[in-house]
């Protein structure tokens, strides 16, 4: 098991290598190079030039790449332009926020899905199958943004959740994590956590919609699958009960596929965030890159875009590991 | 024993005629879609919208750019004019006519949608095939580029790619949106090359003779095209969805004459919800229904060309 790990870890390494090197590139490449993007509107030849002695940008290209390398390792990614702080303690400070509507809006796609492809492919070509399938499909069809609008114009005031933002406007919630909802629960201010969570459903459902249609999908698929695989028929027909066929060896099987899936939706969370997050004036990960883009945040979006391939790269690595987890055929090799 | 052969052989090859005619792969999948409805009304989704956007300009009632009821927009007192005689759909913050644009739409739309996927579909079968045909070092080199380019989820791989440009335009968000396609169809290519390269039909080309260029564009690519059509009728509608969240995100075209649903989404759905919403549902629905098209018709092309539902 820990040599699976390992492996894993070190497969990843050259992935984040070379997208290290592109990104670098990808900077370079600008206009005026990194000192005109760092310098933004203020940029004139003398202060780029200053600028290029300071950063070391005489340097023969490789050693400068290795230095960027080092100082991206370190979490050294430069000052944003907008806020004018250190780029890495901006993600340390909006990273709880996405983390904890990513994790929300990723358990009510499995809490949901799960159920719902499973029921329709139980029901299949019925009503049930009939009505999932049309949802899911028009669940990927609406815009990520205009369905976060709508929840907004319509949902918001007739269920009385809030709209914007993470809290409450004078709310005096103490921080201690920078999960709301967490921090809440442990200080014991139960209105601080009660409105956390407010604040969350909204967005979470307009995030969680996407991996929730494909999490249906998935596992409806995957489930008629197994239905028709040669071990069903053995356990029926030697006299299980249906509720035992159903979860020991339809679900357990079924579900297989699913995570995979997870894994693969967070990428659709990490995009999803940067839509749902500044609809919902949402402050967090998403919300910091929308308004990088905004403003044209060069080091910002570096640092944001190479921190999210990061935790994109190690979730689907943490998926294929738990995957050797759950099942032995996978173990063996 | 001669007249029993040559009785015999008339019926085979009849038979065998017959079934040539009735089981190649296309004709069937053809029939099994005209049977299916959901590929039906996929197929109509599609054509309509096709219809419509090439003949936008012959079908809008109105000029899409003229500023009919510019003086009747009063933005600061949260006033545009509602729909009315001559402007069924209404008029947009700068008094011209919805429907109208909403038409032309479709054509800047499909067009975005189509290109972003064509130049995902060729720059990926290149590497795709490059990498399937060769195998060796050119394999891991250009897979290796394919998984660093699926490593970044495919929203921030677009916004990266339309940052980079200093100035958005609709090409900007068409390159940026054809990305995202790229390491899809490569890895698609490549699969289903390798699968080929030890299949019967090109060993037996090898062994004829064949040149290996030959084989590569003759005999390996057309067997690999059903996955690739599938795969890009279901791109076309992420790539609209796509390019209409970086329009929200503020790297699509900023030319406010441009008509294109995304654009005209991401404009009304910030600014004007409070003032008139339908002016956000418009281009919204418009977009989820030709999403939903693409989508309906892709996936029964899928359920139709799989060789496992041959009957």
């Amino acid at each position: 098991m820990l040599r699976f790990l390992v492996r894993r870890l070190l497969q990843a390494i050259p992935t984040l290598l070379i997208l290290s090197i592109l990104i670098f590139a990808w900077l370079r490449s600008l206009p005026g190079g990194p000192a005109g993007a760092l310098l933004g509107d203020k940029a004139t030849p003398e202060k780029i030039a200053d600028l290029n002695r300071i950063l070391g940008l005489d340097d023969p290209i490789f050693i400068q790449y290795f230095k960027f390398l080092g100082r991206a390792i370190t979490g050294d990614f430069g000052n944003s332009l907008v806020s004018a702080q250190p780029v890495m303690s901006e993600i340390g400070n909006f990273l709880p926020a996405t983390l904890e509507l990513g994790l929300c809006a990723m358990l009510i796609a499995v809490c949901l899905g799960i159920p719902f492809g499973y029921l329709s492919a139980r029901f299949r070509g019925g009503a049930v199958d009939n009505v999932i399938i049309v949802l899911t499909l028009i669940g990927v069809a609406v815009p990520v943004f205009f369905l976060g609008y709508m929840m907004q114009d319509v949902l918001a005031a007739p269920l009385g959740l809030p709209s914007q933002g993470r809290q409450m406007a004078g709310l005096d919630a103490t921080t201690v994590t920078g999960f709301a909802v967490f921090d809440g629960i442990i200080t014991q201010e139960w209105d601080a956590a009660w409105d956390a969570i407010t604040h969350l459903i909204l967005p979470a459902f307009a995030l969680a919609t996407i991996p929730l249609a494909v999490i249906t999908r998935i596992t409806r698929a995957s489930v008629l699958d197994v239905l028709n695989e040669d071990f069903i028929r053995t356990a029926n027909s030697k006299g299980l009960t249906q509720p035992v066929v159903r979860r020991r060896h339809v679900l357990r099987n079924g579900l297989l596929p699913v995570v995979t899936t997870i894994g693969l939706q967070t990428g659709a969370l990490l995009g999803g965030a940067v839509l749902t997050e500044r609809v919902f004036n949402f402050r967090g990960l998403g919300f910091l890159l929308a308004e990088g883009i905004e403003r044209r945040d060069y080091p910002r979006l570096q640092a944001l875009l190479l921190f999210g391939a990061l935790v994109y790269v190690l979730v689907n690595m943490l998926v294929d590991v738990s995957y050797g987890l759950i099942d032995p055929r996978v173990r063996v090799r | 024993m001669n007249t029993l052969l040559n009785k015999k052989k008339e019926p085979i090859d009849k038979l065998a005629a017959s079934s040539a005619k009735g089981h190649s792969l296309g004709g069937e999948a053809l029939r099994r879609m005209l049977r299916s409805p959901v590929a039906i009304i996929g197929a109509v989704i599609t054509g309509l919208f096709l219809l419509v956007a090439i003949f936008a300009p012959l079908l809008a009632p109105k000029d899409p750019y003229e500023r009919y009821l510019q003086s009747e927009v009063i933005l600061g007192q949260g006033i545009i004019p509602g729909a009315q005689a001559g402007f069924p759909l209404g008029v947009d913050d700068f008094g011209r006519d919805y429907l109208s644009r909403l038409l032309v739409g479709a054509q800047n739309t499909l067009l975005v949608g189509v290109l972003a996927t064509v130049i995902g579909v060729v720059v990926g079968m290149l590497i795709g095939g490059l990498a399937g045909a060769f195998g060796g070092w050119v394999d891991t080199v250009l897979m290796r580029l394919v998984d660093v380019m699926l490593s970044v989820p495919s929203l921030l791989l677009a916004i990266s790619v339309a940052a980079l440009f200093q100035k958005p335009s609709q090409w900007t968000v068409i390159v940026a949106v054809s990305m995202v396609g790229v390491p899809i169809f490569a890895r698609l290519l490549r699969g289903s090359m390798l699968v080929q390269r030890s299949s019967d039909h090109v060993l037996a080309a090898t062994s004829l003779g064949v040149k290996r260029g030959t084989i590569v564009l003759r005999h390996m690519l057309p067997n690999s095209l059903g996955p690739v059509i599938v795969q890009a009728t279901l791109t076309l509608a992420t790539a609209i969805l796509e390019a209409a969240a970086l329009s929200f995100l503020g790297l699509g075209d900023p030319d406010p004459n441009r008509a294109e649903w995304g654009i005209m989404l991401s404009r009304s759905a910030r600014q004007f919800l409070d003032i008139r919403p339908e002016l956000a549902y418009y281009p919204a629905i418009a977009i989820i229904i030709v999403a939903l098209g693409f989508t309906l018709l892709g996936e029964s092309l899928r359920e139709a060309l799989d060789p496992k539902n041959r009957r």
